[in-house]
């Protein structure tokens, strides 16, 4: 599917009002872990990077997304439904009885393709299927998005190292790197830091952004995908957690916060 | 003319390397394991082999990312690595995901029970038939010999969904000289009888048959089956053949008392109405240090043939008490 040219910035921004309109019905979701990805997710879908077709998810002739900080891409829901996904009136029952919107994401939304929110097994299979398109002499590309708080989990390391050694150059991990897992910064907790020489060590290509310039993501998704240097490529998003939304960005504890109704009320009026 | 015995492995490997000729959407992956049928598919098939390393974890997870792209998958490792390390792979990656999505996995553990005799508790594997029943789309396959292990080979490719095999790591005596099991039945009864049947799995079907014959011998009627698809029997099958006997025996070379094929057992009989009463037969106790052949191994747990010929037989005078 081609959206064409659009404005990006501006398409994050309804992304950001969709994300907190269902947050406010559905305060079950993680909030501030999914408005950090959202120039992430709005750059892969809207800028031209994936290839996708909502009338056939699962199509052979995709570019595979593997969302593996699954509950922390409740952003993805309206990105889905703008897209045809599905419709979106299904943004209003979110978490609801009949809903397949829950509160973390399962492979039975279309345009998910695996099991997302038990953290760290995303990237592994990604690598198969990027193991797999190279064998079946395909050339469609495989993308993850990790949080930087998920690379705790050494299941990513190994699949690191897999990637490295068969020089899967079709596979794109990004790290929503918002620095915040449950109880708090995880410099405090176990650092990544140096994040990028670690990967870099490990044989892959890597680069860093601003995660919330969402151009600057897209120029670096593009420029990940049409390498071919045989070496897997890394982009770390240095992120916000709980982004454009006061008390929770940054907030250590944001992971579990979740904002007053009222006050996303009053950021939805202020920021049309 | 009697068939010379073979490792289960070998027989099995062996299939897969005839099949990866012709079938080109066949991927073997392993943890780092091997044999000498291995070091014909790395050589003859080096596209479609990957050793992941020691990362059973990522075999796992790599496994699922190639049956996603509609490879037939085949993942080799020792069996309580391939089960108990990476279990929350096994349960997301292939259980949960092929809910929704068609996936042939099939997880090939050898080392089932005190096949790795002299390796101590981490090489030995007494928990994973609980372990991997207690996962819903999984089939858990346990054959006896590898007549029978060979032939699971069709059931790989035939069904999709994700599949564990227990193979013993020792070379076994052939029980299926005439030729393989139904695979579709799930069981096959190798003698029949009145008074009790054992029910028994893997190797200790191998047991149940020596002390069958010792029951015999002494006048009891016994009868013996081999359950080798433990998630996927004929069950109004195996509930005619079971219907005669007052006794049922279970046998398995895993942990008695603990989910295996003894609580399996006891749910179908009482879910079936079955009258008999029933003696579980299983590794006794906790882990274990000492040192002995696989037979005074299975002395000390209560499972070798002494020990069970003496369990059955007071069970046998309990029934008529």
């Amino acid at each position: 599917m081609n959206v064409g040219p659009i404005d990006l910035r501006a398409k994050a921004h309804w992304v950001w009002r969709e994300t907190l309109a269902v947050h406010r019905r559905a305060p079950e979701t993680r909030l501030a872990s999914s408005l950090s990805p959202i120039e992430i997710f709005v750059a892969l879908y809207y800028g031209g990077v994936l290839r996708f077709d909502p009338a056939q998810p699962l199509a052979e002739h995709r570019d595979r997304c593997i969302i593996s900080k699954g509950h922390g891409s409740i952003c993805m829901y309206p990105i889905l439904a703008d897209l045809g996904y599905f419709p979106l009136e299904e943004l209003q029952r979110v978490c609801q009885a009949g809903s397949f919107l829950g509160g973390i994401p399962d492979p039975v939304i279309p345009g998910y393709e695996t099991v997302n929110g038990s953290l760290g097994h995303g990237l592994g299979v990604a690598s198969g299927m990027a193991l797999g398109l190279k064998r079946k002499g395909s050339d469609r590309s495989v993308f993850v998005v990790v949080g930087d708080g998920e690379l705790h989990e050494g299941a990513n390391w190994e699949a690191i190292m897999f990637a490295a050694q068969h020089r899967l150059d079709n596979l794109h991990l990004i790290v929503d790197d918002n620095g915040i897992s449950m109880l708090g910064y995880t410099d405090d907790i176990v650092s990544h830091d140096p994040l990028s020489v670690r990967l870099s060590a490990f044989g892959w290509d890597c680069m860093e952004v601003d995660g919330h310039d969402v151009a600057a993501v897209q120029a670096a998704l593009l420029q990940m995908k049409a390498s071919c240097a045989g070496k897997p490529q890394a982009l770390i998003a240095r992120t916000l957690k709980g982004h454009g939304v006061p008390g929770l960005e940054n907030a250590p504890l944001s992971h579990i916060m979740n904002p007053k109704p009222e006050l996303i009320d009053s950021l939805l009026e202020q920021n049309p | 003319m009697s068939v010379k015995p073979l490792a289960m492995r070998d027989v099995l490997l062996d299939r897969i390397w005839r099949a990866m000729a012709e079938d080109h959407k066949i991927f073997f992956v392993c943890a780092d394991f091997g044999s000498p049928i291995l070091d014909k598919i790395r050589a003859d098939f080096p596209e479609r082999f990957v050793n992941v390393g020691i990362a059973e974890q990522n075999l796992i997870n790599v496994s699922a990312g190639l049956a996603l792209e509609d490879y037939t998958v085949f993942a080799y490792a020792i069996a309580p690595f391939i089960t108990m390390r990476c279990y929350e792979q096994i349960r997301v990656s292939l259980a949960l995901l092929s809910e929704v999505r068609p996936m042939n996995v099939n997880l090939i553990g050898v080392g089932a029970g005190y096949s790795y005799v002299v390796s101590g508790p981490t090489h030995q594997c007494y928990e994973d038939i609980t372990l991997m029943r207690a996962l819903p789309n999984f089939r858990v396959l346990s054959p006896s010999d590898h007549v029978s292990a060979g032939a699971l080979f069709d059931r790989c490719v035939s069904s999709t969904g994700p599949k564990y095999l227990r193979l013993d790591a020792q070379v076994l005596p052939v029980l299926y000289e005439a030729g393989a099991p139904d695979l579709d039945v799930g069981f096959h009864v190798h003698r029949s009888g009145d008074g009790v049947c054992l029910v028994a799995t893997g190797y200790m079907l191998h047991t149940a048959l020596k002390v069958a014959e010792s029951l015999t011998a002494a006048g009891h009627s016994v009868g013996v089956i081999d359950l080798f698809d433990i998630s996927h029997f004929a069950a109004d099958q195996l509930q005619a053949v079971l219907s005669p006997y007052t006794g049922i025996v279970t046998l398995e070379e895993g942990f008695r008392g603990r989910g295996g094929v003894d609580a399996m057992l006891f749910e179908f009989i009482a879910r079936r109405g079955l009258a008999a009463r029933m003696l579980n037969i299983g590794v006794e106790g906790a882990y274990r240090f000492e040192l002995g052949s696989r037979m005074e191994l299975h002395e000390q747990v209560g499972i070798g043939h002494g020990s069970v010929l003496r369990s059955v037989t007071t069970f046998i005078q309990s029934l008529s008490d």
